[in-house]
């Protein structure tokens, strides 16, 4: 059985260093709030503290101590087949120490404890990280196997700044549009079918029990409705947020059920209790396992989605280890394993080769550039608009919260 | 009695150490209240009062740090916000709900148990209402959950109804024992006594076994009620589109990372119990526990 992490985990209110994401993600320097270490540049870029990269590998340490989520280091211990662990001890020599966080939060409050020597960091907390120096900056000549890794991957801005590689992307999943084929005619292929307020499948429509869901809402807006003028899903100002949510109120006619617990969306999707919604691979190929007639499909608007990134603390006290690890989850047999185990897309373009289902990489469109170029992936929304706008002030994830409260009703 | 045994030095001391409790009853009444009320005050009321006193903190938006600056406006938000009353009223009426299910079926279930089993078949029977007790509570949820759905045996599919439904399995050992137990007090006699009169079994009930159980019921409804309203897990497995106050609460900790309005929102069932302990006061069933 695949143990995905539950999801509605990972975003959460940040922001030690929030101005920095907003600079980031291409916010011009205009707020002035003198709140972290690392001030926003003029020209929009922010500068993260200087830390050295590590030069040449050693000899490793004797052990790694990791932080991960569920399903990222697996030696064994949940299914006897599953093991990625034992093999790299074998053979780097270095023991392995995981660590499995549950939240975002927790990743970022245990990686600066600087027990850890890497982590897996999701899009919400890879650049708390970065601004805060916890993490340092990867040198990708030492990780053989990074050259193999899609190029749609590299150099993403949760995973580097200014151009210099703050880790190791990991895989990538997104969002999709999943329906009964026996119920839901016609075939759909725009996220209206979920938001339609006249839906012939009204109580049969699932969604995702997150605030983090409002993005979705977000970026059906950005296509249907695009006077109010959303250029980033996780970036909406108090208009913006108030359409979403009216969106979503709407929408709360006509669902059945919402879900946080894959294995409640499959159950329902296998019952036919859900007949439409939105769905992760994963649960639509669990679903399919069990015969239930189900299609999937990334609609015409895009989606939402995730990708999750490897990086190496600043004070790793066991750094050849370390980028020993990097190395061996993205080599293409460990990153094939974790990704069939997980359910997700490889990082590691080779690993397409190494999969047991051998069209495992089609199912999840790894090497499908286009179809991930519609996807919008997760990020935590905070008060400076991560689109770039500066003359208004953008809801952050306790309003978002607050705002899925009010949702539900 | 062992480690006295073994830590006094010699049977000399242990006779001092003992005369001296026996003069001095306040060193004897602090030895042996120290821990309980350690555990009172420290454990269980001052986590109470951590929760009190975040509730009035509020969280830096900026930097996700708890501001520990005095504030009403997480109470303000509670109170002026529409959903977090009909949230809370929700919970009431379902906690409610569930309190008068698990009595409508325990009673004649304890009843039967108590008075009508022979002594052999009343542990058994103890056994069997304690035995869901030791399934995962998860387990029983995601079995209603099977049954409840449109496949499954009864396929009434989720919603409010539905978590009514689970939360009253769930909870009813909670109401059977006391009832039984408060049952098992009452004399047969009585309900002899009151059948030579003539009293017919209602007007029994009403008089007699009723007004005699009235505390123990009202000690398993103490135990349903408080349960379902903290509860928020089986809302999220059968509950469909609802929520309940402790989904709230999930929410803003477990997502938003908003510990000063989770707090503040969680103090609501603590006011809705201590109402309700009120009332049952009144009414004079505590004194019989």
């Amino acid at each position: 059985m695949r143990s995905p992490r539950p999801r509605f985990a990972r975003p959460s209110l940040v922001v030690t260093a929030a101005l920095a994401l907003a600079a980031v993600a291409g916010c011009g320097g205009g707020s002035s709030t003198d709140g972290g270490g690392s001030a926003a540049a003029p020209g929009g870029a922010f500068t993260p503290p200087k830390i050295e990269t590590l030069k040449s590998l050693g000899p490793g340490e004797g052990q790694v101590n990791l932080v991960a989520w569920a399903g990222y280091a697996e030696d064994g211990s949940n299914d006897p087949k599953v093991d990625w662990v034992h093999p790299f001890e074998k053979a780097t020599g270095c023991t392995v120490n995981t660590k499995t966080a549950g939240t975002s939060d927790e990743m970022v409050n245990l990686m600066k404890t600087g027990e850890y020597d890497a982590v897996s960091a999701s899009g919400d907390a890879s650049l708390r990280l970065i601004a805060s120096g916890t993490v340092a900056p990867v040198n990708t000549d030492l990780v053989p196997n990074y050259k193999d890794v899609f190029e749609g991957l590299k150099l993403k801005p949760w995973n580097s700044v200014n151009g210099v590689a703050y880790g190791i992307p990991h895989g990538r999943g997104a969002n999709l549009l999943m329906w009964r084929t026996d119920t839901v005619n016609p075939a759909p292929d725009s996220w209206g079918v979920v938001f339609d307020p006249a839906s012939p499948y009204k109580g049969k429509v699932t969604a995702y029990d997150s605030p983090i869901y409002i993005a979705d809402a977000a970026l059906y807006l950005m296509s249907a409705r695009p006077e109010l003028g959303i250029k980033d899903p996780y970036a909406l100002d108090e208009t913006q947020l108030k359409a979403a949510v009216d969106l979503l109120k709407q929408q709360k006619q006509n669902i059945g059920e919402y879900w946080s617990d894959y294995t409640k969306a499959v159950q329902s999707f296998k019952s036919g209790d859900t007949a439409v919604g939105t769905t992760w691979q994963v649960i639509a190929n669990l679903v399919e396992a069990d015969k239930a007639p189900v299609q999937t499909t990334l609609p015409k608007e895009g989606s939402t989605g995730w990708s999750d990134t490897w990086m190496v603390a600043a004070q790793a006290k066991h750094p050849n280890c370390a980028y020993k690890w990097l190395d061996w989850i993205i080599s293409p047999t460990a990153n094939a394993q974790v990704a069939e185990w997980f359910g997700e897309a490889p990082a590691n373009a080779k690993a397409c080769e190494q999969t047991s289902d051998k069209s495992f990489c089609d199912t999840y469109h790894a090497t499908d550039e286009e179809y991930f170029s519609k996807v919008h992936y997760w990020t935590t929304p905070i008060a400076q608009c991560l689109d770039g706008r500066t003359d208004v002030k953008c809801t952050d994830y306790s309003e978002w919260t607050r705002a899925w409260t009010e949702i539900k009703g | 009695m062992t480690t006295l045994t073994t830590t006094a030095a010699s049977p000399g001391m242990r006779r001092r150490a003992a005369s001296f409790l026996h003069r001095h009853a306040g060193v004897r009444l602090s030895l042996l209240l120290s821990a309980p009320l350690a555990w009172l005050g420290l454990a269980y009321l001052g986590a109470l009062a951590a929760l009190l006193v975040t509730a009035f903190w509020s969280t830096d938006v900026f930097t996700g740090d708890v501001v520990k600056v005095f504030t009403w406006a997480n109470f303000t938000d509670l109170v002026t916000g529409e959903v977090y009353r009909t949230v809370a009223l929700r919970s009431i009426g379902v906690a409610a709900a569930v309190t008068l299910i698990d009595l409508v079926v325990a009673f004649p279930m304890a009843f039967a148990m108590a008075k009508l089993a022979s002594p052999r078949a009343q542990r058994w029977l103890v056994i069997a209402v304690l035995t869901p007790l030791w399934a995962s509570y998860l387990v029983k949820a995601y079995a209603w959950r099977v049954m409840l759905s449109s496949d499954g045996v009864l396929g009434w599919g989720y919603g409010l109804t539905a978590t009514v439904v689970t939360l009253s399995y769930l909870w009813l050992p909670y109401m059977i024992l006391p009832i039984y137990a408060g049952l098992e007090r009452l004399p047969n006699s009585l309900l002899d006594a009151a059948g030579d009169l003539g009293a017919r079994p209602w007007r029994t009930f009403r008089t007699v076994v009723w007004p005699l159980t009235f505390p123990a019921a009202v000690a398993g409804s103490i135990f349903t009620f408080s349960l379902s309203l903290g509860d928020y897990i089986t809302v999220k497995i059968v509950g469909g589109k609802t929520q309940l106050i402790g989904n709230v609460v999930y929410d803003n900790i477990g997502a938003a990372n908003n510990l000063p309005f989770a707090a503040a929102v969680a103090t609501v069932p603590v006011v809705i119990m201590l109402v309700y302990l009120a009332a049952v006061r009144r009414t004079g069933a505590l004194e019989n526990l």
